[in-house]
């Protein structure tokens, strides 16, 4: 028999629906992976094996006495840290939540262990969801299980923010984790792990109990290693929910009986703003390869424009920010969390030490890039104008689908780099979203397929886009890649 | 035009005011979260994870809370605004829990409307007057620090955060302190009517700031300040009076009015300042994108619209129309819901205990409850709401008056029995003899024994000393003990006296 932690979701699914092995089985087996690569990888900030047992357990119950199990019936997972868990910490990775065991329970991972998933752990990201490197977490950046092939040993960046979620899926820790994409949250540590993830349409799953970073933008989706998982996972977690004014009031279709790699009488759109001058020729080149792929598939290949592409990313950094400096204003000391109170303090002198010591330097940034864009004076030149920048990146990607289906792109714009080589320059480590924030300011599905390895051996990903609430044309797009790419490589284990 | 002028030492000043009135909306639970609203709870014992602002935690709109708005809106004849959007108000504050209040700034639910003040020579309002209202929005409200809890800190009671608040702006269309009055007054009326706001102002349901500044008669508008929070009528003229004659006395010394906040003392009366302009907040509003605009449509409106009852003018045009009520009478009865409604109660009772129209009946229900009923209340330092007596009990009274059973005098006295004992007036009456006596032949007995024990006073009466007759209706009701009918004490005496 394989082993265990090799399997995705699916496999463990009607595994431990056909009695192939128990869902205690599987959750042990991947409790162990768990402990093994804590200290080389980080990638959990805590580990909670007996949450995976205890899900395990019932469902095993379940099926002695025959009742149906759920669409995650036995699987464990990895659960971001921007979820509330139950009683169990819950920090966004900031040293301002240590501690914070919230008594509620976010819908999306409350409807996980209601589909029967269990819990491993709380995964690390970057601190408040802001990062692309997993730099900024407060409890030590998470290192990809990937080496490059040069016989060096430089640890290298698992993506971000949900990069405790990609390493943890690259090094087996786990067969799908919880990521939320902001501005690419999710599809760029998907693509420097040679993992899987799609961010739906904004407002498919429910907002409630997820660390707020921008609420314009986030959006929660599944993580995985395979378009099929992530189809089962994202069934899962979507769904209406009265709690966030938000959320999509829409029935949530069954994405897994409807995936189909045939792409004939489809139309793919190229945007020609993506190939921008300098682009990584590794990266140009799998996304030849991403066309190639789909065209075999049967899908026909169109040039499309995108006119505003080069204003996402300074739209993004204005709306971004803007929205956490407002959502990050309830982490006062007041009531929860760190609460800094020097001798002699007053309610202000509170607040400055209570931030001063429970926000790092990159959320500190943007709280401060948020601020600024919004005070007086400033507001219509930089926060309204995001806005209508926004609406026509909206409008390009709505004309665009007039001539197509979906979307092909790179994911990133490189492969995944080495710890520390982006942390003293943020705008380089802002580009690294350049190709992900226009669907996040579009509200639309996108996700990222590993499409192969660069000269480096490091995987690169390719992204579908699609209409809205079309997830399933973004998924089959992303099925009949990943048939063609055949992508198989995984780390070499050193840890 | 208002003739209200500040005498300053060179000269006339105008005031002119504008008031911020917030209201709180009369709901079960908060504006974006299911927690209660009721007044008095123990601290902290009303807040959801919303409400304290939890990590995650997200707004929902409460539909009530927005009805109630458009509600009032419509009752202001305000045009209210399909589509409007929630705003981020951002400050930091140890009562505001997520560090902004959800409010709005930019496209608030109802627009333009207006309300008319009555004239009232006395208070130097010489004629109705119409006073503008720009805007009505909905926002949160925040919570309430304790100080005197502790030696050292401040506690937090967020049972009111997350309450809504409609916050109503005038205009700066009122002239006197007289005129600013009236207007929160007749507020208050129209918001109690609608239901949209219990109008408690001791316990901070409604609450003015208070924008005054002066200028010479004609001129531009001056520099303005604004008085946060004050919370009763009386004080609300206070803080105006104060306000006005300060500015006065800087400008003619030669200053200038500083844009600030200003606090108010109810103590003193007077008004002290909170904070600059220079000092004030960057609020930096913004859309709130936990939201989506608020669409309303048709069907919602026009259930708003018809679920408004009778409003203030239309009810007082009513009353003095159709009931043939006095200007006076009219005024009182509509003032307040609970008198119109004690009144509309009385005045059914009484036309079917008598057999009679409405409007056959209204001025005498209107004179008693006005001049019997309420002195009575008044005596026992009683409201409406807690009369001793109910309406139908009432009705029976003055059915007993109508119907000549007992005099109005007698009524009077029936009417105090009734409140110490809580019987009703027949049963009263019947036990302690107080039927009033028609028969002619008592009555003429009566008089004559009168008549004859008074021949002096007779024979001065028919020497055309005519102011007399009262001294003989009164002897005789004196010695009927009351119970005589009057009409018919008098006809008689007249038959006798010649």
């Amino acid at each position: 028999m394989t082993e265990l932690t090799e399997l995705g979701v699916a496999q463990i699914r009607d595994g431990v629906a056909n009695g192939d092995f128990s869902a205690v089985e599987v959750a042990t087996a991947f409790n162990a992976n768990v402990a093994a690569a804590q200290e080389a990888l980080n990638a959990f900030i805590i580990a909670t094996p007996e949450k995976a047992i205890e899900a395990a357990q019932a469902t095993d119950a379940k099926r002695a006495r025959g009742e149906a199990l759920g669409k995650m019936g036995g699987v464990p997972i990895g659960m971001k840290d921007l979820f509330a868990t139950f009683d169990v910490q819950t920090t966004a990775a900031s040293h301002m939540l240590e501690g914070f065991k919230p008594q509620y329970e976010s819908t999306v991972s409350q409807k996980l262990w209601d589909a029967g998933a269990g819990m491993l752990g709380k995964l690390n990201l970057d601190q408040f969801a802001m990062g692309s490197s997993n730099e900024t977490s407060y409890f030590g950046n998470v290192i990809s299980p990937w080496k490059r092939n040069d016989g060096g040993n430089a640890a290298l960046a698992p993506g971000g923010s949900s990069g405790g979620s990609s390493s943890a899926l690259a090094a087996r820790l786990c067969p799908a984790a919880t990521g939320t994409d902001t501005g690419g949250s999710i599809r760029q540590p998907a693509a420097f792990t040679g993992t899987t993830g799609i961010k739906p349409t904004y407002g498919r799953c429910s907002r409630w109990g997820v660390v707020a970073f921008a609420s314009s933008l986030d959006q929660a989706g599944p993580m995985a290693r395979s378009v099929q998982d992530c189809a089962i996972m994202l069934e899962a977690m979507a769904g209406f929910d009265a709690k966030d004014s938000t959320s999509l009031d829409m029935p949530v279709p069954n994405w897994e009986a409807a995936l189909s790699g045939d792409m004939k009488g489809k139309k793919v759109g190229i945007p020609k703003e993506y190939r921008v001058d300098g682009l990584d020729e590794d990266v140009a080149k799998s996304w030849d390869d991403g066309i190639a792929w789909l065209k075999d598939a049967g899908a026909e290949i169109v040039e499309i424009s995108l006119p505003h592409t080069k204003y996402a990313l300074p739209t993004y950094y204005i709306i971004a920010p803007a929205e956490a400096s407002s959502n990050l204003a309830r982490y006062d000391g007041v009531r929860y969390g760190l609460r800094d109170l020097p001798d002699g303090a007053n309610l202000q002198d509170m607040y400055a030490a209570t931030r001063a010591a429970g926000f790092g330097p990159e959320v500190k940034r943007r709280i401060l890039i948020g601020t600024y864009v919004l005070s007086a004076g400033f507001y219509d030149a930089y926060y309204t104008q995001a806005q209508k920048v926004r609406a026509l990146i909206a409008q390009d990607f709505a004309k665009a689908f007039e001539q197509c289906d979906v979307i092909l792109a790179p994911t990133a714009p490189s492969a995944a780099f080495g710890l520390g080589e982006n942390v003293d320059d943020p705008l380089k480590m802002y580009l690294n979203d350049v190709f992900a924030v226009p669907a996040s300011l579009a509200g639309l599905p996108a996700m990222s397929v590993p499409a192969g390895l660069n000269r480096e051996g490091l995987p690169l990903g390719l992204q579908v886009i699609g209409k809205a609430f079309d997830e399933q044309g973004v998924l089959n797009a992303g099925l009949a890649i990943e048939a063609r790419a055949q992508f198989s490589a995984k780390p070499e284990k050193w840890w | 035009m208002s003739t209200y002028r500040i005498q300053g030492a060179t000269g006339d000043w105008e005031v002119v005011i504008g008031l911020e009135v917030h209201a709180q909306v009369t709901s079960n639970s908060k504006l974006f979260s299911g927690s209660a609203t009721a007044f008095g709870a123990e601290p902290n014992s009303q807040v959801s994870l919303i409400d304290a602002a939890m990590p995650g935690m997200l707004p929902v709109p409460n539909r009530e809370c927005i009805r109630q708005a458009v509600r009032t809106g419509m009752a202001i004849e305000a045009q209210i605004n399909k589509w409007s959007r929630f705003d981020r108000k951002n400050y930091f504050y140890a009562d505001l829990p997520q560090g902004y209040q959800i409010s709005q700034l930019y496209h608030p639910l109802v627009g333009e409307g207006s309300l008319t003040i009555e004239a009232d020579e006395k208070a130097g309002i010489p004629a109705d007057k119409v006073i503008g209202i720009e805007r009505i929005h909905v926002e949160q409200d925040a919570g309430k620090l304790m100080h005197d809890q502790h030696p050292t800190m401040s506690y937090v009671d967020l049972n009111r955060s997350g309450v809504a608040l409609m916050e109503i702006v005038s205009r700066p269309d009122m002239a006197s302190p007289a005129e600013a009055g009236a207007y929160l007054s007749k507020l208050r009326t129209i918001l109690r009517y609608v239901g949209s706001c219990d109008g408690n102002m001791d316990q901070g349901s409604m609450r003015a700031d208070v924008n005054v500044s002066v200028r010479r008669p004609g001129e531009e508008l001056g520099t303005r300040t604004e008085t946060k929070n004050v919370n009763s009528v009386r004080f609300v003229m206070q803080a105006i009076e104060h306000e006005a004659s300060r500015q006065v006395d800087v400008l003619e010394a030669g200053g200038k009015i500083v844009q600030e906040t200003r606090l108010f003392d109810p103590g003193t009366g007077s008004t002290r300042s909170m904070r600059s302009k220079e000092d004030a907040h960057d609020y930096r509003y913004f859309p709130d994108p936990d939201l989506l605009p608020l669409e309303l449509d048709d069907a919602f409106l026009e259930e708003c619209r018809a679920s408004l009852p009778e409003l203030p003018d239309a009810k007082r045009a009513r009353y003095e129309g159709e009931l043939g009520l006095s200007a006076y009478n009219a005024a009182v009865l509509t003032a307040d819901v609970d008198t119109f409604a004690w009144f509309e109660a009385l005045l059914a009772e009484t036309a079917s205990a008598q057999g009679k129209q409405p409007a056959e009946v209204a001025k005498q229900a209107a004179n008693w409850l006005i001049s019997e009923f309420f002195g009575a209340l008044n005596k026992l330092g009683k409201s409406l709401e807690d009369s001793p007596i109910s309406h139908e009990q009432a009705a029976e009274l003055l059915a007993l008056v109508g119907k000549g059973t007992i005099s109005g005098s007698i009524a009077k006295q029936v009417l105090e029995t009734m409140f110490e004992t809580g019987d009703n007036a027949g049963i009263i009456v019947e036990r302690e003899g107080l039927k009033q006596e028609s028969d002619t032949g008592a009555i003429e007995a009566k008089v004559d024994e009168i008549l004859a024990a008074n021949a002096d006073k007779v024979a001065q009466y028919k020497d055309g000393k005519v102011a007399l007759f009262g001294f003989f209706v009164g002897q005789t009701m004196k010695a009927m003990a009351g119970k005589g009918n009057p009409q018919v004490v008098n006809e008689i005496l007249k038959a006798k006296l010649g």
